[in-house]
């Protein structure tokens, strides 16, 4: 009999396609586009028999900022908005008191605030009804406020952002021109 | 014989060729497979995280533990209430899970991992402050000094100062 040389088949294809698609919609519907972002804070170290502070932070040192359970917020001991918080917490930090800090620009040397960057510290309290979503809002403005100081001291340094500075000596520079000092004490229950 | 030479196929519009649809879709497929997460956990809260601006990005995945906090969902308010809870992994925790949640999540790491190693605390933006104090409370005792609070990009200015 002339039977033709058996060939091999050859395999469909057709239907890897729709294989494909099965997958890609299945790797659509089980997976998020989950970014890891947010603020980045270090917590203190957890120590009950701590001594109690010999030297106290000066007063004029410290700024201190309120959130009470209606979310408002009482800076130095006015009643403030969130959007003059920054402004108001980078006057603080400018403000060079003693005057020893000679790339403070714009400092307004008020007796009554801060000494110098290194001793400005900002105090942040909150109660134990403040909602999260005004914290994270004011924890962020006085990120953001040490961030304009930093990025304009990169400015005037460097001629270019914080943000984009490579060496590690810079960088590191002006996070201790400008050390980020923020200190929260124990909720309360201000009402 | 001249017929067979002149013969021409009746003009057909040629089909479409597919060959490389597989190919296409694979790529996408790749790059899904790539880009995204997998779901790691069934979230039992809500978890609407606030906004702000100066957020930055966590590397490395696989050092990060996850503290989820928010009301329970619709479905199990009947048996957990209204009230914000945490969660841990895939189920209500309560204050005291947090520390050894925390020390046994490290423990997984070598040492030079553990100084790295950051908990998220992703709670919803509706949650009462009282609670996250307590949180980190837990994880000073704990020694997990290093927190990031989840956040998102804001979308509008505007909207973000007024509330």
């Amino acid at each position: 009999m002339a039977k033709k040389k058996r060939a091999i088949p050859e395999i469909n294809a057709g239907s890897m396609a729709d294989i494909a698609f099965l997958l890609l919609i299945f790797f659509l519907v089980t997976t998020t586009m989950d970014a890891n972002k947010g603020i980045n804070r270090k917590l203190p170290p957890w120590d009950p028999d701590r001594p109690i502070e010999d030297n106290p932070i000066k007063e004029r040192n410290i700024f201190t900022v309120l959130i009470n359970s209606n979310d408002d917020i009482l800076v130095e001991n006015e009643y403030a908005n969130l959007k003059d918080l920054r402004d108001k917490a980078v006057e603080f930090i400018l403000n060079n008191g003693k005057g020893d800090c000679d790339y403070c620009t714009g400092g307004l040397r008020s007796p009554l605030s801060s000494d110098n960057p290194q001793k400005a510290v900002i105090s942040l309290q909150n109660d134990k009804g403040t909602s999260y979503e005004m914290y994270i809002k004011v924890q962020n403005e006085l990120v953001a406020a040490y961030e304009v100081v930093r990025n304009q001291l990169s400015m005037e340094r460097h001629g270019k952002p914080y943000k984009e500075l490579t060496s590690e000596d810079d960088i590191k520079a002006i996070q201790e021109a400008f050390p980020q000092i923020i200190s929260e004490a124990e909720p309360l229950n201000l009402g | 014989m001249s017929g067979h030479i002149k013969k021409k196929q009746k003009k057909e519009m040629p089909p479409v060729n597919t060959a490389s649809l597989p190919d296409i879709v694979f790529m996408l497929l790749f790059f899904f497979m790539v880009t995204t997460v997998m779901r790691e956990v069934e979230m039992k809260v809500t978890n609407d995280i606030p906004q702000a601006s100066e957020i930055q990005k966590l590397e490395n995945k696989s050092l990060i533990t996850y503290i989820y906090v928010g009301q329970p969902m619709p479905k199990y308010e009947a048996r957990f209430g209204s009230q914000s809870r945490i969660q841990l992994n895939d189920a209500f925790a309560s204050l005291d899970d947090i520390q050894g949640f925390v020390v046994q999540d490290r423990d997984k790491h070598d040492e030079v991992e553990q100084k790295l190693m950051t908990v998220s605390i992703k709670a919803d933006k509706n949650t009462k402050m009282g609670l996250i104090g307590d949180i980190k409370t837990e994880l000073r005792k704990a020694q997990a000094l290093k927190i990031s609070y989840a956040s998102k990009p804001v979308g509008n200015m505007d909207d973000y100062y007024t509330r």
